[in-house]
C-alpha cells in the first residue's frame, strides 16, 4: 500500500481509516475494549506512536527518550488548565509549543551523534527530566502525587464560574471525559495521521528516508541532513507533547512516571511491534500493547473459570491453571512471548503479517508483491 | 452494558437544574439515603461488583497478591462462604452472610503497576466497563491519591489500601475516599515515646529519606516528634527512589556524629538500605559513648523478609501484625491461614477490613448510593477488626485506632514470625486535629456520579 | 578527608560492579554486533543461581510437632536443613559459604544459558536490524523475569555473605587514621577484588590466547576472518556464553549487597547501557574506565556538601556525565569508528 501511491488512493485510505477510528466504540465492543478510557488510550498512544514513527520510521534515528516530551506536554497542559482555564484547545496548543521547544533543545544536542550514541543521549535527557520531576522539581510537578488542577487555582477565564464539583476539561461546555473525550482524541489523532501521511509523501519525507538509507551519499550530494533530521525530531516531539496534552485533557493529572525510560521503551516497542516506517503499523502496535495492559491484566481465576466453564472439570482446571500464568499478574509474560513471536516470525511487525495475509488472498503468482510494503526498520 | 455513563454527572445536573430554575435541590439531598435518584453503576440484578485494584507487576507485586487474597476471602465471607472470619468478631452485625443488600458480591481485578497512570486506567476500566460500585486497593500513596481523586470525579467510593502518607487523608483528602491504614503522623506520635524509653532523650539522628512525597511526610513526622523529645537532627539526606546501592549515602553517616539512623524508606529501598547499613557495621558502632541504633519508621513484614537478619532488633511501626492476640486478629489469621497456608500481611489485613467496612456501611445504609454509604461510614465507631475500638473520622475520612510499635524479632520461630509487638500505642495518643497544619485539606462534597 | 576517602572507596566499589556488569554487554556488542536487552536478565539469572543454590542447601526435613499448632490451627512443622542433618559441620560450612560456592553452580548454568540463547535465538538476529534485536531480546528479558517471578515471587530474597566477611573492616586504622573512622564492609572489598580478577581474566583470555586473537580479528573484520576458513560463528557462540557467565557471576556476588528480586535485571539495564556507551561501543577497556568514572563521580555527587550547592545532582550525575562525554568524545571514551553508529 505504501509502494503504489496516488493522491486519490491516499484520500480513500485516509477516509477508511477515519471511519474505522470513529466507529471504534462499536466494533471493539465484542472484544471488551469498547469503553471510553481504553478507546482514549488507543487514540492517544496511536498519535504518540505515529509521531515517533515520523522520526524513527523515516530517518532511522532511534530515540530512547521520547517519553520526556510526553511528560513536558502533560505538565504544560495541566499548568495551562491551572492558569488559564479548563478549555482543551489552549492546553493542547501550549503543550505542542512547549514540547516542540524542549525537543528543539534536546534534538539540537543529541543529533550531533548517530546510532546508539544518539539513543543514549536522548535516554540520558529523558532520565534526567524524570528524576528531577520526581524529586527536586516537585514545586512545579508535584512529584510523586502528580500535578492536578485544584479549586484554588486562578484559572483566569473560568476560575470564578465553578465553585464545586470535579474539575474536568471542557470544550465550550462539553466535558472531555467518556465518549466525548474519546471523540476529541480521535479527531486529533486523525489530524495527526493526516499530517503524517502528507509528510510521508512530501519531498521532506523523501529527504528523511534518504537520511536513513545513506547519510554519506546525501552529504556528498551537497545536502546537509541535520536540518531535516532536526525538523523531524521536533515534529515528532510535538506529536508526543500533543499526546501528553490529550492524556491530561481526558484526565487532568500529570505524573512523573510518564517520563521514565520504561515509558520511552514502550513507545519504541509499540512502533517496532506494529511495523516501523509504515503509517498504520505503529497505531496497531500501540493498540495491541494497551489492550494487553488493560484487558489481560484484568483476568483472574474467577473470570477464567467463567470463560472455560463449558468444559468438563478435568479439562477446565488444568486449562485454567495454565492460562492463569499468562493473565492477571502474568500479563507481562504474554507480552514478552508476543514480542518474541512477532519479531521472529514477522520481521516487519504486524504490518508484515497483514501484508502476508493480503498476499494469501491475492494468490496471483505472477504478480510479485514488493516486500517493501512493510520494510523492516533499521 | 449501558453506554455513556460518564458525561452526565452531578455537576451537570446541578447546572441544568440551576438553568431550568428548579434549583430546589440543596446539597443535603445528596447525602440523604432517602433520596432514591439513580447513581453511577447502580447495581441491577442480583450482583454488585467491587473493583480490586492492586499492584500485580513491579516491586509491590507480592504485596498486591496478598491484598487480592484478602479481598477474595472477604468476598467469600460476605457472601456467606467459609468460616466468616472477622465478620464474627466485628461489632456491627448488619451483614448476615447473604451478600450486601440482598445482592451477591462479585469482583473485578486490575493491575495498578504502582504507577498513577496505570492505576487510574485500571480503575476507569472497572468503573466504565465492568460497572464497579467501589474501588479499593493499592500499595503506595501516590497511587492511592491518584485513584482517590479519580473516584471522586467519577462518583464512586474509594477504599484505600496500603497508603501511609499523611496526604491521602490530609491535604489530598476527598469526600469519596476512605482510609483504614494509619499514616506518618501516627507513626511519629507512637514511635517517639518508645524510642525515648529505649534510646534516651539525648540522641543525634541522621535521616535517609526516599525522595518523594511519602518519604518527606515520614521524615517530617519523625523529626517533629523526636525533636520534641530533645533529639537533634544532624542531617536529613534525600535518596533517589530505587537507588539500589546506598553506599554513597551511608558512608557520610559514619563520621557525622549521629548516633541514630532513621531510614525513611519503604519496600525495596528499605530492604536495600537496611541490609547495607548493617553491612557497614553501623549496628556495632559506638558513637558519643552510646550504641548506634537504626530505626525504620514503617515496617512491613512482607518486605522485612527481604532484609533477612538485618531487621533483628530494629524498631518501627506497623498497622497490624498477625501475632496479635485479640479475637478479631485471631479469627482473621485462622481463616486466612487455613485458606492459603501462611499468615496474612498488614496489607492483606487493611484491605480485608476495608472491604468488610464498605459492605457493612452499604448494608446499614440500605443502598449502594455512594453518598449514603459515605454518610454511614463517617464518624462510625466499630470494633473487632483487629485494631481495637476504631473511629472512622468524618472530618477527614481517616481511621483512628491503636498503633503498633514493633521490633525485629531476635529469635524468629518461623519464616513469618519476624516482628514482635513492643507496644500498642493507644488511640488517644495518636489522634490529631483534622485541621492541624500539614494535614489540613478540603474534603469537598460527595459525588455519586449521577 | 575521611569523607572523601570513603566516597572514593564507594566509587571504586560501584565502579567495579558497573564495569563487571557492562563488560559482557560490550563484549557482545563488539563481537556479535547485537544489542542485547536481555543482558540485565542474565545478571538476574546469575543472582538467582545463588538463591537457588541456597534454597537447595536449605531444603528442610519437615517433622510435625503434634503438640503445637500454628496460629491458624494446623500442626506446627519443625524444620531442619538436610545438609546439616546429613553432612554435619561440612553442611553448616557449605550453608555459610553458599554465595561464593554457588559460583561453581553459576558457571555451568550460565554457560548453558548463553549457549542456548545464542544458538536458539541470537544467531538468527545477526543480520537483522538493531530494532528487531531490541524487541526480541527485550521480549526474552520479560519472559525470563516473569518465569523467575512465578517461581520465587516478587519480593527480594536475602542472601548473606559468609560470616567471616559479614561485617565491616576498620581499614582506616591500617592507614594511620583513628580507629573507627574509615570502615568498609568486607564483602564490598571482596566484590571489588573479584571484579578485578574477572576483568583481568577476560582481558588475558582475549589478549593472550589464540582463541582470543581470532575473536579480536573477528571483531575487526568478520568477513575476512570467515574467508580465511575460520569458523567464526562457533567462536561467537563461545564469546556469548562467556559474556553470559561474566554477567551471571556479577549477579551471584552482588546478592549479599542487594537482596535479589526478579526485577533487578531491568534496574541495571539502563545503567549498563550508559556505561557501555560512555566507554565506547565494543571497547572493553572503555567499559571498565567508564564504569569506574561513573561510579566515582556518582559517589562524590552524593556528598551532602555537593548536594547543598547543586540540589538533586546525585539523581542525574550519571546521565549528565554521559551527555558531556558523548558531546566531547563522539564515540565515548575509547570507542571505535563505525561501530553501532548507523
Amino acid at each position: 500500500m505504501a509502494t503504489q501511491t496516488s493522491p486519490m488512493r491516499d484520500y480513500i485510505f485516509f477516509a477508511v481509516f477515519a471511519v474505522a477510528v470513529l466507529t471504534m466504540p462499536v466494533w471493539l465492543e465484542p472484544i471488551g475494549a469498547g469503553y471510553p478510557d481504553l478507546l482514549q488510550k488507543f487514540a492517544i498512544f496511536g498519535l504518540f506512536a505515529t509521531g515517533f514513527n515520523l522520526l524513527f520510521g523515516l530517518t532511522g534515528y532511534l530515540s530512547f527518550g521520547h517519553a520526556a516530551f510526553l511528560g513536558v506536554g502533560s505538565y504544560t497542559a495541566v499548568w495551562t488548565f491551572k492558569l488559564l482555564g479548563m478549555n482543551p484547545i489552549p492546553a493542547a496548543i501550549m503543550a505542542v509549543i512547549a514540547s516542540g521547544l524542549f525537543a528543539l533543545a534536546i534534538g539540537y544536542v543529541s543529533l550531533r551523534r548517530s546510532g546508539i550514541y544518539f539513543s543514549i543521549l536522548t535516554l540520558a535527557f529523558a532520565q534526567m527530566s524524570y528524576n528531577l520531576a520526581y524529586s527536586v522539581l516537585t514545586p512545579i510537578t508535584n512529584g510523586e502525587t502528580g500535578l492536578r488542577v485544584l479549586q484554588s487555582d486562578p484559572r483566569l477565564f473560568d476560575g470564578s464560574t465553578e465553585s464545586d464539583g470535579p474539575l474536568l476539561s471542557n470544550l465550550f461546555g462539553i466535558e472531555m471525559t467518556g465518549y466525548a473525550g474519546f471523540y476529541f482524541c480521535a479527531v486529533v489523532l486523525l489530524i495527526g495521521f493526516f499530517i503524517a501521511q502528507r509528510i510521508f509523501r512530501s519531498p521532506f519525507g523523501i529527504m528523511l528516508r534518504a537520511v536513513k538509507t545513506n547519510q554519506n551519499r546525501m552529504t556528498y550530494t551537497g545536502l546537509n541532513p541535520r536540518p531535516y533530521t532536526l525538523a523531524a525530531f521536533v515534529i515528532s516531539g510535538m506529536y508526543a507533547g500533543l499526546a501528553g496534552a490529550l492524556m491530561c485533557i481526558t484526565d487532568p493529572l500529570a505524573g512523573a512516571e510518564r517520563m521514565q525510560w520504561t515509558a520511552s521503551g514502550e513507545i519504541v516497542l509499540m512502533t517496532i511491534l506494529g511495523g516501523a516506517g509504515t503509517l498504520l503499523g505503529p497505531i496497531f502496535g500501540a493498540a495491541l500493547i494497551k489492550y494487553f495492559e488493560n484487558i489481560f491484566s484484568a483476568f483472574n481465576e474467577q473470570t477464567l473459570h467463567e470463560i472455560f466453564g463449558f468444559l468438563p472439570d478435568w479439562i477446565e482446571y488444568p486449562i485454567v491453571s495454565v492460562s492463569s500464568l499468562f493473565v492477571g499478574e502474568g500479563w507481562h509474560l504474554t507480552l514478552g512471548v508476543l514480542f518474541m513471536l512477532i519479531v521472529i516470525f514477522l520481521p516487519g511487525g504486524l504490518m508484515e503479517g497483514i501484508a502476508r495475509i493480503r498476499k494469501l488472498f491475492r494468490r496471483k503468482p505472477g504478480k510479485a508483491e514488493p516486500s517493501g510494503a512493510a520494510a523492516p526498520a533499521e | 452494558m449501558s453506554l455513556i455513563r460518564k458525561p452526565l454527572n452531578r455537576r451537570s445536573i446541578l447546572r441544568a437544574g440551576a438553568m431550568g430554575g428548579a434549583a430546589l435541590a440543596t446539597p443535603t439531598v445528596f447525602t440523604s439515603s432517602a433520596w432514591s435518584a439513580p447513581y453511577l453503576n447502580e447495581p441491577k440484578g442480583g450482583e454488585v461488583t467491587f473493583g480490586f485494584n492492586v499492584p500485580q507487576t513491579g516491586a509491590y507485586a507480592d504485596e498486591g497478591a496478598d491484598e487480592l487474597r484478602a479481598y477474595q476471602l472477604a468476598v467469600k465471607h460476605i457472601n456467606g462462604e467459609g468460616d466468616g472470619g472477622m465478620l464474627n468478631t466485628f461489632s456491627s452485625k448488619a451483614l448476615g452472610g447473604n451478600g450486601v443488600n440482598g445482592k451477591k458480591v462479585a469482583y473485578v481485578t486490575g493491575d495498578t503497576q504502582t504507577k498513577s497512570d496505570a492505576a487510574r486506567a485500571s480503575a476507569k476500566r472497572m468503573i466504565e466497563k465492568d460497572g464497579a460500585i467501589m474501588i479499593t486497593g493499592g500499595s503506595s500513596s501516590g497511587v492511592a491519591i491518584a485513584v482517590q481523586s479519580l473516584c471522586q470525579e467519577a462518583g464512586v467510593i474509594f477504599m484505600a489500601g496500603l497508603t501511609h502518607s499523611n496526604d491521602t487523608t490530609g491535604k489530598d483528602r476527598r469526600a469519596n475516599g476512605f482510609r483504614h491504614f494509619f499514616n506518618t503522623e501516627m507513626t511519629g506520635a507512637a514511635l517517639a515515646p518508645v524510642l525515648k524509653n529505649a534510646f534516651g532523650t539525648d540522641r543525634k539522628a541522621y535521616h535517609l529519606t526516599a525522595d518523594y512525597t511519602w518519604g518527606w511526610s515520614q521524615e517530617g513526622s519523625i523529626k517533629k516528634y523526636t525533636e520534641a523529645l530533645g533529639w537533634n537532627t544532624v542531617a536529613a539526606v534525600r535518596t533517589p527512589l530505587g537507588a539500589g546501592d546506598f553506599s554513597q549515602y551511608l558512608t557520610p553517616v559514619l563520621n557525622s556524629g549521629a548516633d541514630v539512623l532513621v531510614l525513611n524508606h519503604y519496600g525495596k529501598d528499605m530492604v536495600n538500605s537496611l541490609t547495607q547499613a548493617v553491612q557497614f557495621g553501623l549496628r556495632e558502632k559506638q558513637v558519643n559513648g552510646k550504641q548506634f541504633e537504626i530505626v525504620v519508621p514503617l515496617f512491613s513484614r512482607l518486605m522485612a523478609q527481604g532484609a533477612g537478619d538485618a531487621i533483628k532488633g530494629i524498631f518501627g511501626s506497623t498497622n497490624w501484625n498477625w501475632s496479635l492476640q485479640d479475637e478479631g486478629s485471631q479469627a482473621f489469621v485462622k481463616s486466612f491461614g487455613q485458606e492459603y497456608g501462611f499468615p496474612p500481611s498488614q496489607a492483606a489485613h487493611t484491605c480485608y477490613a476495608q472491604a468488610i467496612l464498605y459492605a457493612d456501611a452499604c448494608q446499614r445504609a440500605g443502598t449502594f448510593e455512594p453518598c449514603a454509604v459515605a454518610a454511614a461510614l463517617e464518624d462510625y465507631e466499630f470494633d473487632g477488626l483487629g485494631n481495637g475500638p476504631t473511629l472512622y473520622r468524618g472530618a477527614d475520612h481517616q481511621c483512628f485506632k491503636d498503633v503498633l510499635v514493633v521490633k525485629g524479632k531476635e529469635n524468629p520461630s518461623s519464616q513469618f514470625d519476624l516482628l514482635e509487638v513492643v507496644e500498642i500505642t493507644p488511640r488517644a495518643q495518636v489522634e490529631y486535629a483534622p485541621d492541624m497544619e500539614d494535614v489540613k485539606g478540603d474534603l469537598g462534597t460527595c459525588n455519586n456520579g449521577a | 578527608m575521611d569523607v572523601i576517602l570513603l566516597q572514593l572507596l564507594n566509587g571504586l566499589d560501584k565502579g567495579g560492579a558497573y564495569a563487571l556488569i557492562a563488560l559482557g554487554l560490550t563484549l557482545i556488542f563488539g563481537t556479535l554486533g547485537v544489542v542485547n536487552f536481555a543482558h540485565g536478565a542474565l545478571f538476574m539469572l546469575g543472582a538467582f543461581c545463588a538463591v537457588s543454590f541456597n534454597a537447595l542447601l536449605s531444603l528442610e526435613l519437615v517433622t510435625i510437632d503434634p503438640d503445637k499448632t500454628t496460629a491458624w490451627g494446623t500442626p506446627l512443622e519443625i524444620r531442619t536443613p538436610y545438609v546439616e542433618a546429613y553432612l554435619g559441620d561440612f553442611g553448616a560450612w557449605l550453608l555459610n559459604f553458599s554465595v561464593p560456592v554457588s559460583i561453581l553452580l553459576a558457571i555451568p548454568v550460565m554457560l548453558l544459558v548463553g549457549f542456548v540463547m545464542e544458538r536458539g535465538l541470537i544467531k538468527h538476529f545477526y543480520n537483522r536490524a538493531h530494532a528487531d534485536q531490541i524487541l526480541v531480546t527485550f521480549g526474552l528479558a520479560i519472559v525470563l523475569q516473569e518465569v523467575v517471578k512465578s517461581i520465587f515471587g516478587a519480593n527480594p530474597i536475602p542472601q548473606s555473605a559468609p560470616e567471616t566477611v559479614r561485617g565491616a573492616a576498620d581499614i582506616g586504622a591500617v592507614l594511620g587514621f583513628d580507629p573507627g573512622v574509615i570502615v568498609y564492609p568486607y564483602w564490598r572489598m571482596v566484590y571489588l577484588g573479584f571484579a578485578a580478577v574477572v576483568i583481568a581474566a577476560v582481558f588475558a583470555f582475549l589478549q593472550f590466547t589464540t582463541f582470543g586473537m581470532v575473536v579480536r580479528a573477528g571483531m575487526a573484520d568478520r568477513h575476512t576472518v570467515g574467508l580465511l576458513g575460520i569458523n567464526i560463528e562457533r567462536r561467537f557462540t563461545i564469546v556469548f556464553a562467556i559474556a553470559a557467565v561474566v554477567a551471571g557471576l556479577a549477579g551471584v556476588m552482588y546478592t549479599p549487597i542487594l537482596p535479589p528480586d526478579y526485577h533487578m535485571g531491568m534496574d541495571f539495564l539502563v545503567l549498563s547501557f550508559v556505561v557501555v556507551v560512555v566507554g565506547g561501543m565494543g571497547s572493553l577497556p572503555g567499559a571498565v574506565a567508564a564504569g569506574f568514572l561513573l561510579g566515582i563521580l556518582q559517589s562524590f555527587a552524593s556528598m551532602n556538601e555537593v548536594k547543598a550547592i547543586l540540589p538533586g545532582i546525585d539523581q542525574i550525575i550519571i546521565y549528565l556525565v554521559a551527555v558531556v562525554i558523548l558531546l566531547v568524545r563522539p564515540r565515548g571514551l575509547l570507542g571505535r569508528r563505525g561501530v553501532m553508529e548507523s
